[in-house]
Formats: structure tokens, sequence, C-alpha cells
């Protein structure tokens, strides 16, 4: 990957979108200078929905892009700085589900679950709205951090479809953001509640399915008890208990070769690093 | 009939899911649950995987996982009267 770095300015930023809908004064795109970060922002979706071209808007560099050809199959990291506040950002592996597992979803999966980001994005395609939702609900039930991007909203209007955001972000208890990030549209509103969420001034109430069952809710609470004790800090206990109770084969292995707490290092996918793009 | 039965171009509706542990959970997380309208959009060429249209994003099955899947074709009326 070539090293960009570079400063945007309003102007260059924003040549191809209306001026009103641009003001990202704030926003220095830092490239892969990282050498330290206030905040780490995760970039998760389903593939094909953008975030890789958001990470581009947001960092100046150039991850592949694409249907298909530009699936990104590992993370990628870049930094961008807003405000005084420096933000390390991670493109991950479009995937439709942090519970059934390519190699890819996985990747995206764990540093989810144990990168302990400050705010996690899911970018979701406005015309397949059911589709994304689901993997926002997974999300929230990892994390309360959670910002929806919803994207290719210029195809969706051009698909006659309307959608009220502000319902949506009523009923999941979390902030919505239109996007269409190709255009820059969004774009600055999007960093603004990411920035303020980053800081813990956003509050949300995330909207969690309650599985209503005292004989599983029991079980979730001894098996979380005993694996906070095998894996101490281990972020996220109880919705591993669940991955185990429900015969995760991945999550089985991580608790059985004592691995799973490793899953935190932010070199512990070396092999995964190495994977081409196919 | 299964979902490896049915043809390009082709609607149905999925009935039961027989795929088990993890690959039940992969089906369920690619929408595919009892009701879901499937579409085949187009198969490869040796026949297998096949592509397949579900909840507005296309998928594509291997043909172990299509038997595994239960539908029931979806006739439009006129189809319906053609057939008796
Ligand atoms: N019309 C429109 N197209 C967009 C928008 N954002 C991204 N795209 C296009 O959508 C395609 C996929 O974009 P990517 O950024 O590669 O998507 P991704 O989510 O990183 O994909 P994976 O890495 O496979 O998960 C590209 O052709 C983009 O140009 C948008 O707001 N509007
Ligand atoms: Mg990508």
């Amino acid at each position: 990957m070539s090293v960009y770095v570079e400063t945007a300015t309003a102007a260059k930023e924003c040549g191809a979108c209306p001026s009103t809908s641009c003001n990202t004064a704030h926003l220095t795109r830092l490239g892969i200078k990282m050498d330290d970060w206030d905040y780490v922002v995760a970039l998760a979706g389903n593939p094909n929905t953008g975030k890789s071209t958001l990470f581009n808007a947001w960092t100046g560099l150039r991850q592949h892009v694409g249907n298909w050809n530009g699936k990104t199959v590992t993370r990628a990291e870049g930094a961008l700085r807003y405000n005084d506040r420096k933000f390390k950002l991670v493109d991950l592996p479009g995937t439709y589900s942090l519970l059934s597992m390519s190699v890819h979803e996985e990747v995206a999966r764990d540093f989810v679950l144990f990168g302990r980001p400050d705010v996690t994005v899911v970018v979701v395609d406005a015309n397949r709205l059911e589709r994304g939702l689901h993997l926002v609900l997974q999300t929230l039930e990892i994390t309360d951090r959670v910002v929806v991007c919803l994207n290719l909203i210029d195809e969706a209007r051009r698909n006659n479809l309307k959608i009220d955001e502000r319902a949506l972000a009523r009923d999941l208890g979390v902030p919505v953001v239109p996007t269409a990030v190709r255009h820059g549209e969004g774009l600055p509103e999007l960093l603004r509640v990411v920035d303020e969420m980053a800081q813990g001034r956003y509050p949300t109430r995330p909207h969690r399915l309650n599985y209503r069952d005292a004989a599983l809710e029991a079980a979730v609470a001894q098996l979380a008890g005993q694996l906070e004790g095998m894996f101490p800090g281990l972020p996220n206990a109880r919705w591993v208990a669940l991955r185990l109770l429900e015969n995760d084969e991945s999550i089985i292995r991580a608790v059985r070769e004592g691995t799973l707490g490793d899953l935190q290092r932010p070199d512990a996918f070396p092999e995964l690093m190495q994977l081409e793009a196919r | 009939m299964t979902l490896n039965q049915l043809g390009v171009g082709r609607k149905a509706t999925v009935k039961k899911v027989y795929s088990e542990s993890a690959e039940r959970r992969r089906m369920l997380d690619l929408g595919i649950l009892p009701g879901t309208v499937v579409e085949t959009v187009m198969s490869s060429p040796l026949g297998d995987p096949v592509a397949y249209r579900i909840r507005s994003a296309v998928v594509a099955l291997r043909r172990e996982q299509a038997e595994l899947i239960e539908v029931q074709e979806n006739f439009t009326a006129d189809e319906m009267e053609s057939r008796g």
C-alpha cells in the first residue's frame, strides 16, 4: 500500500458536492501516519456498502473499492484528525453476520468484539435495509457505541425509496446518519456524530433482543462468570457465553486453546494480513 | 421440492430449512427462513454453485446447501390457470 499523507481543505475535499452540504474544514486526513490516537473507530457492514469508500474519504488512503474485485478481505487501518482529536480508522471486510463465519467475516467479528473500538460505524445500504439491520442488531448486542451510516441514499432516492431515519434511530436507540459517501454527502454530519460518541457525549439506548428464558439466562450468567475468571478483562463475556451455548465452533476452539483473550492483541491476525484480495 | 430444483428465473417460498448447526446459522444469517421468497438468478457453468436473489442481495449457494432448503414454487395466477 502506498503512503499517502495529505491535508484536506474544505475546497479540495468537496470538489464534487454542493457547498451547502460540506463543512469539513476541521478534518485532516493523515493516511497511515498513526503513532498515537485518542480513539479507534471501526467500519463494519455488509459487503459492498461503501465502507472502503468512506475509509478513503476520511484517511486519504487508497483502499481498493468496487464490486467483487474490490472486496476487502483483511482489515486496513488509517488515521484522521478532527478538531484536536486523532482517530484511528479500521476498515473491516464486509459481513452479513457476526455469528456465522467465513475467515473474512471472522476478522470483522473479532475486531468489533475484542478490539474494543470506541465507536463502531455500521455502514448500511439504504436499498437493502433489512439485510443491514440484521447486522446492526447483532452489533448492538456487543456494543452500545454504534452509529448507523445509512449509505447509498442517492441510489435510494433514484429508486423512490423514502426512509424515515428518525424513526429508525428511535427504534434502534442509536444515531442514524444518511449519506452518499461517494459524493461526500452527509460526511460532515457523520464525522460530528462519531466524534461526539467517541467522547462519550452521545447517549444511546441500544435495542436489544430479550431472550425471555430464565434457564438460558441462568446458564449464560454462570458461563460468563467462568469465562471472566479464565480470561481476565475479557469484554463481552455474556456474548461469548451465548455463542458457546450455541455450539459456535470458532469460539469453542478459542476457549479450548486459551486464545480467546489473544484476539485483543492488535497483531492477532498476522496470517490474515498476508491475504491478498482475489 | 428443494431449492436446487428451482429453475432460473423462477421464484419460490421457503418452507423449511434442514441444515444444522453452523450451516443452519449461516442460512438464517443470509435471510433464508420459512416465508422468505427466493429467486434463482443464474447457474454457474458447471451448475454448482447457483446464484439466488434473497432479500435483495444475490447469494451463491452450493448444491448441498440448496438441497437442504425445502421450498414451494410461486406461480402467477396465469400459470396456475394454464396448469389446470
Ligand atoms: N451510488 C453510490 N455508490 C457508492 C456510494 N458509496 C460507495 N459506492 C460504491 O459502492 C461500491 C462498493 O464500495 P466499497 O467502498 O468497495 O464497499 P465495501 O463496503 O468496502 O465493500 P467490501 O469491502 O466488499 O465489504 C463501489 O463501486 C463504490 O463506488 C454511494 O454513496 N453512492
Ligand atoms: Mg471494502
